[in-house]
């Protein structure tokens, strides 16, 4: 056609610039290192969570037991469902519970040990692989060992057997809610697996902070220990604190494996993602229900996540404050 | 010329060419490990699902049958831990789905149109199989699934700490609590029902008086005298003469044979290794009458064979089911009676199995024949964990048991409506 030419004939020229085709060239090559280093994740990312994640929504509305291909709309049903018969409301009281304790305990003991290998003078490498080595083992071998090991309700159970020493009957860990020995089988096996990690974040931090500053309030006449770690250290460990206390409740959200594992044919201590799975894998089967409470459980996180930012500052940048 | 030469492959081909990779790969990690490799002689291939049988030599039994079929391949996944029920019900709704699997007869199954009816291959042979096992499969005139073993389940005592203790063999549940307490020493428990206390659920309503549903399919376990007995539960569960926790549940021998327990709740499958250990010193009895008039009860679990209805080769696993289960007699009574003991299904098969003919084994056999429930097909699922979370809020948690049972009502309900409308 002649338009094209036409426009094309009356376009003027561009001006040679020195280095500019370099530049395109350049801008060109960051592009396609970009489609070339992100392509694949993308292209997982939208298979494996975007679409997932938008046929669970719309499973949601409609009744899908054994099946995932459903044809009977519900609409809010499986939501009203969810939110009415208790299980999955108590799950989110069990998640509250565990990440009350599990994140405050954690915080403190992962410092607690950063501290403590800090200051060893020897055998720090030692100390600090000893420390983060269980964070390799995996969640189900290390609940099979508390179970079947260490928290067996049997005489030759090793607690119980530390117990028996001290006259102490036989305690079922597991078996028995009241009381509710069962949380601390679950928060010790966490505590030992993730401990270790956490440590090593604090440490590093800790190695970030300048020793002036520990000079400065020596001259001052700060007293060494609590009062350099409260008013020195703690205040410069405040964004790894942070980034540490979202990191653990992002974990505790996704706690699974000891509480699976652990409690077995139990109505208690199912955090959302165990109960969700007994909803939808496990023996209910009910694709359209579990899908519901996995929209729920993800507004909910979402709104945390809103309000953690709004409260705690995490993420913005600093041109926010 | 090489088809790698330079001129071929420019920027744009490899870029072409990486980006087609990365995103075949994770498509092809999802079709890994999906047990169809390879072909038989024919070319033919099918899956199989079995969960861990605890007795030795199983796994390797099920192969060596598989191995022996000509006409196809056959991959058997032998599924460990305790979620065979969730692994099968998933991989049902997938391309990787198995041809034929084990499990119990359900009403969803078939309503899903999951399982294949297989009047063509029982039928000639129906008057073989025991009647109840025919009925527990049957939903419309057609029976669903073959059965593989009938496996009784009932207590196992230690009959020297029985007369030590100076206990008789309990006829009541009441008998029952009493004797765990007179049992219980500082080393031995005097009762083990299982670590979570539901594999006895089924045996206590039925002893109770009670059963699951009526025949209108209607809720039949909610009676004055299930909550009762549930009460009774509570107290043995509280009053510390019950093993809670113990390393392996109540499907392995290990308790009693471990002296943990002097009374064990297990199936017949335990039998060999128990009189291994234990030689004479060995008793069973029926879950005894919980209730006045009441008759002791025996569950009569087992496993059966199903086909996959969505299957890619029905009549290929139809054939399979027929030569295996039906056709291969000598693997039919091997896989009863060489590992652990099931009662063989096939009237037949159960006639000549002479290790079943005298000694405890007879016993088990008496007490299937004389109180043995069998399952319930329209019992599915769902209405099963409803069930057992009447005893871990009942037994184990201290719920009034009239709530527990409302509560599981209310869930049972919603099942019998989808499922019967």
């Amino acid at each position: 056609m002649s338009t094209t030419t036409t426009r094309d004939a009356t376009r003027p020229a561009p001006a040679e610039v020195p280095g500019a085709g370099r530049r395109r060239k350049g801008v060109r090559g960051s592009t396609l290192s970009f489609w070339i280093f992100t392509g694949p994740f993308l292209i997982g990312l939208v298979i494996f969570v975007y679409i997932p994640i938008g046929w669970s929504a719309w499973l949601s509305f409609f009744e899908a037991r054994y099946t995932v291909t459903p044809d009977k709309f519900v609409g809010f049903e499986n939501y009203e469902l969810m939110l009415t018969n208790g299980d999955f409301t108590g799950s989110l009281v069990t998640f509250t519970v565990f990440a009350a304790i599990i994140v405050p305990v954690t915080w403190a003991l992962s410092l607690g040990l950063a501290l403590m290998v800090h200051r060893l003078r020897f055998m720090q490498a030692f100390f600090r692989s000893v420390f983060f080595l269980p964070t390799a083992c995996s969640f189900v071998a290390a609940s099979l060992i508390w179970k079947m090991s260490l928290f067996s309700g049997v005489r030759f159970g090793m607690m119980n057997t530390v117990l028996g020493w001290f006259g102490v009957e036989n305690i079922a860990w597991l078996a028995d809610p009241n009381p509710p020995w069962y949380w601390l089988v679950i928060v010790s096996v966490r505590l030992w697996l993730q401990a270790g990690f956490y440590m090593i974040l604090f440490l590093a931090a800790l190695q970030n902070i300048p020793p002036e500053l520990y000079e400065a309030a020596a001259i001052d006449g700060a007293r060494p220990g609590w009062q350099t770690f409260r008013h020195i250290t703690l205040p410069q460990l405040r964004a790894t604190s942070t980034a540490v206390i979202l990191l653990l409740l992002v974990a505790a959200y996704q706690a699974f494996d000891e509480f699976f594992n652990l409690l077995s044919k139990t109505t208690w201590g199912r955090p959302p993602l165990v109960e969700l799975y007994y909803t939808a894998l496990g023996d209910d089967q009910d694709y359209g229900a579990g899908s519901a409470g996995a929209v729920i459980l993800t507004l909910l996180i979402c709104m945390v996540t809103l309000l953690q930012g709004r409260f705690l500052g995490f993420g913005r940048g600093d041109d926010s404050k | 010329m090489s088809a790698l030469s330079s001129r071929n492959w420019d920027r744009r081909s490899v870029l072409r060419a990486t980006a087609g990779l990365a995103a075949l790969g994770p498509l092809a990690a999802c079709g890994g490990n999906t047990g169809r490799e390879g072909g038989g002689s024919s070319g033919k291939s099918l899956v199989q699902y079995f969960h861990a049988y605890g007795e030795a030599g199983t796994q390797e039994a099920i192969k060596r049958y598989a191995k022996a079929y000509d006409e196809a391949r056959v991959t058997t996944q032998w599924i460990t831990g305790t979620n065979f029920e969730s692994k099968l019900f998933s991989s049902l709704l997938t391309d990787n789905a198995p041809d034929v699997f084990e499990f119990h007869p359900q009403l969803q199954l078939i309503k899903s149109g999951q399982v294949a009816p297989l009047d063509d291959i029982i039928g000639p042979v129906k008057d073989d199989f025991n009647p109840a096992d025919i009925t527990s499969h049957t939903v419309d005139g057609k029976v669903y699934g073959v059965r593989m073993i009938d496996d009784p389940q009932f207590f196992f005592y230690r009959k020297s700490l029985l007369e030590k203790a100076g206990v008789e063999v309990p006829q009541t549940l009441e008998e029952l609590a009493e004797a765990a307490d007179k049992l219980t020493t500082d080393k031995v428990k005097g009762l083990f029902l299982g670590n979570n206390m539901v594999s006895t659920n089924y045996a206590l309503v039925w002893a109770a008086g009670a059963d699951q549903l009526n025949d209108k399919n209607e809720i039949a376990y909610h009676t004055d005298d299930v909550a009762a007995a549930l009460k009774v539960y509570r107290r043995m569960f509280t009053s510390g003469h019950l093993l809670l926790d113990a390393p392996a549940d109540y499907w392995d021998p290990s308790a009693l044979v471990q002296g943990l327990t002097a009374i064990q709740w297990c199936g017949m499958w335990a039998m060999p290794v128990m009189q291994k250990a234990l030689g004479d010193d060995l008793g069973v009895f029926p879950f005894p009458s919980a209730a006045s008039g009441a008759k002791p009860a025996v569950y009569n679990g087992g496993w059966s064979m199903f086909v996959n209805a969505k299957g890619k080769n029905v009549d290929l696993a139809k054939e399979y089911v027929k030569w295996l289960w039906i056709d291969q007699k000598k693997y039919q009574e091997d896989w009863a009676l060489s590992y652990g003991f099931h009662i063989p299904p096939r009237t037949s098969l159960a006639a000549s199995a002479t290790k079943l003919k005298s000694g405890l084994p007879a016993e088990g056999v008496k007490l299937f024949t004389e109180y043995g429930r069998f399952d319930n097909i329209s019992w599915t699922q769902a209405m099963i964990t409803a069930l057992e979370e009447v005893i871990a809020n009942s037994v184990r948690k201290g719920m009034d048991p009239e709530k527990a049972l409302d509560a599981a009502d209310v869930k049972v309900d919603r099942e019998l409506k989808k499922l019967f409308g």
